[in-house]
């Protein structure tokens, strides 16, 4: 008899298995839906994949960043400054937003780092106001007002073809070409933040959030972990960031680095969903798109129902909506917990990895 | 001469960011809690101050002095009702919830007073002025350093000298001895916020009387707070007033060199505080 490792669950290979039939089912939706519910998903992948990145860095990693909206900002503003300035096709230059968010992200993680605890959320706050001010200041990119992107820039790879496969207008299938971009970066992101949770680096990860001086003990690196998590999270926003504005394709320094729309409504979706799980920002960006979609009409109504709704759930179910279901239910898509299972050898089997 | 001038417009601007910092300060001593709406509390206290003023006809300082109160009740209220429940090792409940907090005051502000600026009349006092020497100061902008150093004197006062401030050094130190030492630690941080949103009053009088307010400045406002209180030197309310002082030389001084530098100068000048002196200027041996 032996036992192995494992933190597979039934419920999780279900949940794989649907999550392969809904991402078959999203890749050839553009045939068969609108371009307005297209419009839709792309702001639900868009948005899901900052409350990812958010979860990762406060939900996993204990960072409670305010400022996540200096990334979202300078991967559209990179965007832009590529396309207008250099040249660039805006589809290659995605990548390059992610870069020079990492290393604007090096400098913040170096200010933010010596503020303790909750000082560092508005240190994060700080800087994002640092850079949407410098970059208010950058006359090529429009100033203080802003940018459009010209056509030229607008036929970016691969919308010549969609155009012409699924016959549809120029317009329409730039919206396609990003909504399937969205798609890749929503998937990559969850599957690369479950990857890593599942990792050796994850368990560490969990250790630091959990008591950093029992994790020192056993060794951890917790600021070594930070940094990674902060970095990380930098470089999948500044992507989304791009990605956002070259779906916009206009851009002001108020708009992308609004506090509300990339901080303040990730926050929500994440503590709505259920902090420091994968589930929770799937869930807590579907609970936001139905929200807002009752409520938009409304203006500063619907914030302050969304703003009380966060207040709420945080005091009286600080794991959120997931957390409520899987506290009732058990049940973990995305299981991350390492379980210990007894199995009868058939022949000798060697014993599981154990990380855990 | 010229630079006389803007250095000392400069720190007479720290007053008022001292102000907005005070009660930051004093919450952060008391509980270790960080309020991420307490910029919106203190427009909040803008606009009681201005229904007052509007609704009676009086006086902006005597409509500030029946708006204490108002905000005494609601601090009180506030932490005993919410903020109390979210204290504790983890920092993320309180920085959520005030974080929705600052979301659902700001909205409410919007949909009760909307978008547009507002301001408290103060009459003649608005440009009127002294000539000290060379120089020719505001009256408002003294009035202002004057309430800051006023403000600083009685908090300290209240800290060292009475049987409240006792109580506050003693939940700050060690909440559950103090508790038996016969202390209520709930209804002691309660009293800390009334106080600290006597404070945000104070602090709102200034701001509504010299420029012009809307719903959406409160972030602004806890970021200046907040970098006075950073670049001060955690838990010292004189090192607050110093880093207001920084800030608001640094603004003035990079508005005279360029006008769209004002507010950018004000956080390189944090920025650098934090490179050169990572615990402030002032620090306190603990914390």
């Amino acid at each position: 008899m032996s036992t192995i490792v494992d933190t597979r669950t039934t419920a999780s290979r279900i949940a794989g298995v649907c999550a392969v039939l809904l991402l078959a089912a999203a890749i050839v939706a553009p045939v068969f839906v609108g371009r307005g519910v297209i419009q839709d998903l792309f702001f639900i992948l868009t948005m899901l994949t900052l409350a990812q990145f958010w979860n990762l860095l406060a939900g996993y990693g204990g960072l409670v960043s305010v400022g996540q909206h200096a990334f979202v900002g300078i991967g559209a503003y990179t965007l832009f400054g590529a396309g207008l300035l250099l040249g660039l096709d805006p589809v290659a230059a995605l990548l390059l937003c992610g870069v020079v968010a990492v290393v604007i992200a090096v400098p913040t993680a170096f200010f933010a780092f010596r503020l303790q605890g909750a000082y560092f959320a508005i240190g994060t706050w700080v800087v994002a106001e640092v850079v949407r001010l410098s970059v208010a200041q950058w006359q090529a990119l429009g100033g203080g007002s802003g940018t459009s992107l010209p056509p030229t820039a607008r036929d970016f790879a691969g919308t010549a073809w969609v155009a012409r496969v699924l016959d549809v207008r120029d317009a329409a299938a730039r919206d396609i070409v990003t909504y399937w971009l969205a798609l890749a970066l929503a998937v990559a992101t969850c599957a690369g933040v479950y990857a890593l949770l599942r990792s050796k680096r994850g368990l560490a990860l969990a250790a630091v959030r959990d008591n950093v001086a029992a994790a020192q003990a056993v060794g951890v690196d917790a600021q070594r972990m930070k940094w990674l998590v902060f970095l990380i999270a930098a470089f999948g926003t500044g992507i989304a960031g791009g990605l956002i504005y070259l779906q916009k394709g206009r851009i002001s320094p108020d708009a992308a680095f609004s506090v509300t729309d990339w901080t303040a409504f990730v926050i929500f979706i994440v503590v709505i969903g259920g902090i420091g799980t994968i589930e929770g920002p799937i869930i807590g960006v579907l609970v936001f798109f139905a929200l807002q979609s009752l409520l938009a009409d409304y203006g500063s109504t619907y914030l302050i129902v969304l703003g009380a709704l966060g207040v709420v759930i945080m005091l009286f179910a600080p794991r959120g909506l997931w957390g409520l279901f899987a506290a009732r239910t058990g049940i973990h898509l995305f299981p991350v917990r390492r379980r210990l299972r007894r199995t009868v050898p058939r022949n000798t089997q060697p014993p599981g990895e154990t990380h855990g | 001469m010229m630079w006389v001038d803007t250095v000392v417009q400069g720190i007479l601007l720290g007053g008022l960011y001292a102000l907005f910092a005070a009660g930051l300060s004093l919450v952060f001593g008391i509980m270790r809690l960080v309020n991420l709406a307490h910029g919106d509390l203190i427009v909040l206290a803008a606009y009681v101050i201005l229904l007052v003023v509007s609704v009676l006809g009086i006086n902006p300082f005597l409509a500030a002095a029946i708006a204490m109160p108002v905000m005494f009740a609601f601090g009180w209220l506030l932490q005993r009702v919410v903020l109390n429940r979210v204290l504790g090792e983890d920092i993320l409940p309180p920085l959520l919830v005030t974080f929705g907090l600052s979301i659902v005051v700001q909205n409410v502000l919007l949909e009760g007073f909307t978008a547009d600026s507002q301001r408290i009349g103060a009459g003649s006092l608005e440009t009127a002025s002294v000539a000290i020497g060379p120089l020719t100061l505001g009256v408002m902008p003294l009035l202002t350093f004057a309430s800051a150093i006023a403000v600083i004197v009685g908090l300290n006062q209240l800290f060292y000298r009475t049987a409240l401030g006792r109580a506050f050094r003693a939940v700050s130190d060690d909440p559950v001895t103090a508790s038996l030492m016969g202390i209520k630690p709930a209804s002691v941080f309660a009293t800390a916020t009334g106080i600290a949103m006597v404070v945000v009053t104070i602090a709102a009088l200034y701001l509504g009387m010299r420029s012009n307010f809307d719903p959406t400045i409160g972030p602004a406002r806890l970021i200046y707070a907040f970098e006075a209180v950073i670049i001060g030197g955690l838990g010292s309310l004189w090192g607050t007033l110093a880093g207001g002082i920084v800030i608001g030389v640094a603004q003035t001084v990079g508005a005279a060199i360029n006008p769209e530098w004002q507010i950018l100068s004000g956080h390189v000048a944090f920025l650098i505080v934090l490179l050169i002196r990572p615990r402030g200027l002032f620090p306190r041996s603990h914390d």
